[in-house]
């Protein structure tokens, strides 16, 4: 195995796109370094990206969201004011990634890129409606989160490309966004069922919504027919209803060790409808 | 305790209970404490040595398989690789559990679970020997297997291993049941017939692990003169020295095993895994070899506790007297016969004073890790599905049920379900307690349940030696022989300071190696701070006898009129003569001038442990949309007969509820239709994390155990005996529907209330 430590995105492209057999790179680790170790993943190539400048930096972008780079770990993350008052939604899914030390270095990139259908970060990736920065052999290009994933450990990539960095729109006026999971224990445990949403009221009134469902699926969904079930509406009973039944039906789950196809739809629709009263409140300007 | 070592415990040493104490009874800080912290106490894998090689296993990746051939040829010749062992570079021969675990450690013609050892290499480094271990090629011819309980007695399910039976099983049963246990007295159909309630139900629980922290972990070092020397984690290093010499081939005395400091056994670390297999690599590379299992190691392939199938029938009047009551219980205990089965039927009904009892235990072999002990092995399961019918007999009766309970108790003097009467037990005063703590009259929140339970635990003697040897400055050297795994160096230096009258700080206890002192059974059955402890006493009045009579002859008195107060020899009376009281360190100092070195020193079997009582009290709540549960309040009232170390006596009550916390609601072994272990590591088998924990309560009950000096009782098993009834009781009770199995994780408890609707 050939351990690299370039300076700059284009280098680290450069090696990957030049590399053959096994690639990977290393963010925080915390998936790389524990497939190593058990086997599942005996990389040719590794590279670690925190190197690079300003790979672990969170900055304002132009258009008033959020640039958070590719090495940014769970716990700075939560300690960032700016980001935390727009997407605590987003944060809240990352910091519920593992324990303190796993916090310490375990990244939203590295969750995106491990392709877990299961990752906490991902579904409110997807409702906060957030992009990936990514250099390759071709340029740099932006790509919507969740079309990242393709599968179980699959992401759409092209070999050479590597994320730079994550981009959270700009929240605006009226927004709020909440994610919950769903797991047998309080904590240090995988996700049976993921749910983020981010929406936007005009008074009571929802006028715009994303919907995001993790662990339901081979990847996570931007479940399209739970955010119309919200949107025009102010969260009565029958939208909640009907949230629940959209979250429901968009489920394409398995049965194994973690939870049952009967477990994890029901559980869907349980979570869609307790995310969408927090997100609401978050909104209306609850803290 | 291991299943054949049960004995009636009966009598006591002829000495008074001792009650008045100026050390026992506090809790000073651990001796291990400091380098446990730091980092510098030295575990299974903290050892090294010159040259040392590193161990890999190979293992089965099948439940069930004839191993047809294995070709070693590419790994001999990998890269760093030194020797390679099979089978046939073991001893043959043995016969009993020699046998099992010979077979158990490496397989023979057959591999008979997910994660069973078919060979082994041991190369320079541990990648190179992870590395080699991939270029051994194992030949299988696969077989059908089996590894539910109830499936594997069933006619035509797959048979582990013809005639592995004893004369113990009725004629009739499928040749996986092995063992047989029937007990009881009083015709339980009369005493149902009296009944105005009979309830019978059926309930099943999952394998789950011990959980240790500290995976299996040794050093080993032999030459070509068989003569060893063993580092490991064990909880007890004569058991290993036994083991170890019948499987490898030597005579026990050959082999000095010192016990590492111990990360967890619970009863898992009682017996070996790796260790045979180090030596035999040692033997063959003629190198030290280090072998650690990995987690994944660990769940696959070292023991956990049996799976059960049991039904539980109990009659009770309107008054809440039980009439009569039957169990049947089938625990499957992997592929080789030792599932506790009869310590479940034995314990089921021990809480209950019944003219009308029956209990009957299949112990049935599957494809599945040879199980090993875990903290009072089989009692757990048993209250579980006990506790639980006379929880619903309260319901429906209307009872309260610590009423119940205390009406039905067993008690000194009443004839226990398994065959002998009560001697001085403390039931009756758990329940009390239980009933006067503010937990058990605390308002529930809506939606909230609250679960009694009861449980019992035999605990054991066992064989026991201990030495103590005085140093010239009259501080103490304790050499004992049972691993401490629950704060044990600190309740012995406890007694020993208690005894010689000095400060416990100048008590120095040490876990001596096999060529260092006489037999020490394992610690195991609650034994220590009862068997050693006992051991301890006794070998500080044997030293306190001799400083006596160091002072007797400097004095030129009898030793008759010396006695021994506050760490001095003092004359008896004002007969014996005037003089001053001799401190300890005086006689010390002078000991290589007045007789030589001063040494005390005690081995027996004590025979006399004391049984233990538990109740339990727990509150828990249930999600009814998700199935989830919490546990919010959690009570534990046990007998300790006499507790040295209070902390540390509530550390073994709060830990026995943890474990029961995990073992009720989340853990258990998942196997697949593949017969493969799904959850070989601690992501997917769930033992309970800080935050799923509520705070445990505790309260110490003394009723003393007149077996032992100062009348302790073992604790160390009894708390993990109530919590699966308990917190099934809690969470039935909060959903208003029974839950009958075990782990009641959220999916299960959410099926259980939808199909209640
Ligand atoms: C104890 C423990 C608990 C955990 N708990 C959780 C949990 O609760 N929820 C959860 O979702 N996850 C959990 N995880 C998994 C893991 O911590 C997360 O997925 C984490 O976010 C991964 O980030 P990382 O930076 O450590 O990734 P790394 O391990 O560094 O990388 C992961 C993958 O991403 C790829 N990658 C990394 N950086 C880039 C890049 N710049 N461009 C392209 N590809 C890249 C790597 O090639 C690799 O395949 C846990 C892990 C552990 C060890």
């Amino acid at each position: 195995m050939r351990y690299h430590t370039p300076e700059s995105f284009e280098d680290a492209s450069a090696i990957a796109a030049g590399a053959e057999g096994v690639t990977r790179y290393l963010a925080g680790g915390t998936d790389i370094l524990v497939q190593m170790r058990s086997d599942i993943v005996t990389p040719d190539d590794l590279i670690d990206i925190k190197h690079i400048v300003g790979v672990k930096e969170i900055a304002r972008s132009d258009d008033g969201g959020w640039r958070i780079g590719a090495a940014v770990a769970g716990a700075e993350l939560g300690e960032h004011d700016g980001v935390g008052a727009d997407w605590p939604g987003v944060v809240e899914a990352m910091e519920l990634v593992g324990s303190t030390q796993v916090q310490g270095r375990a990244t939203l990139t590295g969750n995106l890129c491990n392709a877990s259908p299961a990752a906490d970060s991902v579904p409110a990736m997807i409702a906060a409606g957030a992009t990936v920065s990514v250099t390759g052999p071709d340029g740099p290009r932006k790509i919507a989160v969740e079309d990242v994933p393709t599968g179980p450990g699959q992401i759409s990539l092209v070999r050479g490309e590597v994320v730079t960095a994550v981009n959270l729109p700009a929240r605006g006026p009226g927004g709020g966004d909440a994610y919950l999971r769903f797991t047998p224990r309080t904590e240090m445990d995988i996700a049976v069922v993921g749910c983020g949403i981010s929406l936007t009221r005009d008074g009571d009134t929802i006028t715009s919504a994303r919907v995001a469902l993790g662990a339901v699926a081979p990847t996570a969904l931007l479940v399209e027919a739970a955010a119309a079930a919200l949107v025009g509406g102010t969260l009565d009973d029958g939208a909640l209803d009907a949230l629940a039944a959209a979250a429901e039906a968009a489920c394409n789950p398995i049965d194994d060790k973690r939870g049952t196809i009967r477990f994890r739809t029901h559980v869907a629709g349980v979570l869609a409808r307790r995310v969408a009263k927090i997100a609401y409140d978050r909104a209306g300007g609850a803290k | 305790m291991a299943l054949d070592e049960y004995t009636e415990q009966t009598g006591g040493p002829a000495d008074e209970i001792r009650s008045e104490f100026t050390k026992v009874g506090t809790s000073p800080d651990r001796p291990d404490g400091i380098d446990k912290v730091t980092g510098r106490a030295r575990f299974g894998a903290d050892a090294y040595a010159p040259g040392m090689l590193h161990g890999v296993i190979v293992r089965s990746p099948h439940a069930h398989a004839r191993i047809v051939s294995i070709d070693t040829s590419r790994a001999e010749a990998a890269p760093g690789v030194k020797a390679v062992v099979t089978r046939a570079d073991f001893a043959d021969g043995q016969s009993g559990e020699d046998w099992a675990v010979m077979e158990n450690v490496m397989a023979g013609d057959t591999a008979l679970y997910d994660g069973h050892a078919v060979a082994a290499l041991a190369a320079t480094s541990l990648l190179e020997a992870r590395d080699a271990a991939r270029l051994i090629e194992v030949e299988y011819q696969i077989l059908p297997h089996v590894t539910d309980v109830d499936e594997a007695m069933k006619d035509g399910a797959p048979v582990i291993r013809e005639g592995a039976a004893d004369n113990s099983v009725p004629a009739g049963m499928h040749p996986n049941v092995v063992r047989y246990h029937s007990s009881g007295h009083g015709d339980v159909d009369q005493g149902f017939a009296e009944a105005d309630l009979v309830i019978e139900d059926h309930f099943v629980t999952a394998a789950t692990h011990q959980g240790y922290i500290e995976p299996h972990a040794c050093l080993a070092t032999m030459g070509g003169d068989g003569r060893a020397e063993l580092w490991c984690c064990t909880q007890g290093h004569w058991n290993v020295q036994k083991l170890c010499a019948a499987t490898v081939g030597i005579e026990q005395s050959k082999l000095r095993v010192t016990a590492s400091e111990i990360g967890g056994g619970f009863g898992g670390k009682t017996t070996v895994f790796v260790e045979p297999v180090a030596l035999a690599l040692s033997r063959k590379a003629n190198k030290p070899v280090k072998v650690v299992m990995t987690r994944s190691e660990v769940f696959r392939a070292s023991g956990p506790t049996a799976s059960t199938s049991m039904d539980v029938k109990i009659g009770m009047k309107k008054d809440g007297t039980m009439t009569a009551a039957r169990g049947v219980f089938r625990c499957q205990g992997g592929a080789f016969p030792g599932a506790p089965m009869e310590f479940t039927s034995m314990c089921a009904f021990a809480p209950y004073a019944l003219k009308h009892v029956s209990q009957i235990g299949y112990d049935v072999m599957t494809n599945r890790p040879k199980q090993a002990a875990y903290r009072a092995p089989g009692s757990p399961m048993a209250a579980f599905a006990v506790e639980s019918v006379v929880d619903e007999l309260c319901n429906k009766l209307g009872l309260d049920p610590i009423e119940v309970r205390l009406k039905n108790a067993s008690r000194m003097g009443t004839k226990a379900s398994f065959g002998p009467t009560w001697d001085r037990i403390g039931l009756v005063e758990t329940l009390e307690e239980a009933k006067a703590h503010p937990h058990f009259s605390a308002p529930l929140a809506p939606g909230a349940g609250r679960g009694i339970s009861c449980g019992f635990w035999f605990n054991h003697g066992g064989e026991t030696s201990v030495t103590m040897a005085m140093s010239e400055d009259g501080s103490a050297q304790l050499m004992v022989g049972t691993p401490d795994i629950g704060g044990s160096r600190a309740s012995m230096a406890l007694m020993a300071a208690e005894e010689l009258g000095i400060p416990y700080e100048n008590v120095r206890v040490t876990v001596a190696d096999t060529a260092s002192l006489g037999y020490n059974e394992v610690s195991h059955g609650s034994r220590v701070t009862y068997a050693s402890g006992l051991a301890t006493i006794q070998a500080a009045r044997d030293t306190v006898r001799k400083l006596c009579a160091r002072a007797a002859a400097k004095w030129g008195i009898d030793e008759d009129a010396v006695t021994w107060q506050d760490g001095c020899a003092v004359p008896s009376g004002p007969n014996a003569g005037d003089f001053d009281p001799l401190p300890i360190d005086r006689i010390c100092r002078v000991m290589g001038r007045t007789g030589g070195p001063i040494v005390g020193h005690y081995e027996a079997t004590p025979e006399g442990a004391g049984v233990s009582f538990a109740t339990h009290i727990v509150d828990a709540e249930v999600d009814r949309e998700t199935g989830a549960t919490k546990v919010t309040r959690y009570t534990v009232v046990q007998d300790a007969g006499k507790a040295i170390h209070p902390t540390y006596v509530e550390g073994q009550f709060q830990g026995g509820a943890a474990q029961g916390i995990g073992w009720a609601l989340n853990e258990e072994y998942v196997y697949g239709p593949d017969g493969r272990l799904q959850n070989a590591g601690f992501l997917d088998y769930r033992i309970p994390v800080a935050s799923d924990l509520p705070m445990i309560d505790t309260v110490i009950v003394e009723v003393p155990n007149p077996g032992h000096p100062y009348g302790v009782r073992g604790v160390g098993e009894t708390s993990i005996c109530p919590p699966l009834a308990a917190i099934a009781n809690a969470v039935s009770n909060a959903a208003g529907v029974r839950m009958r199995q075990l782990p009641m994780r959220p999916s299960r408890v959410l099926e259980a209330l939808e199909d209640q609707d």
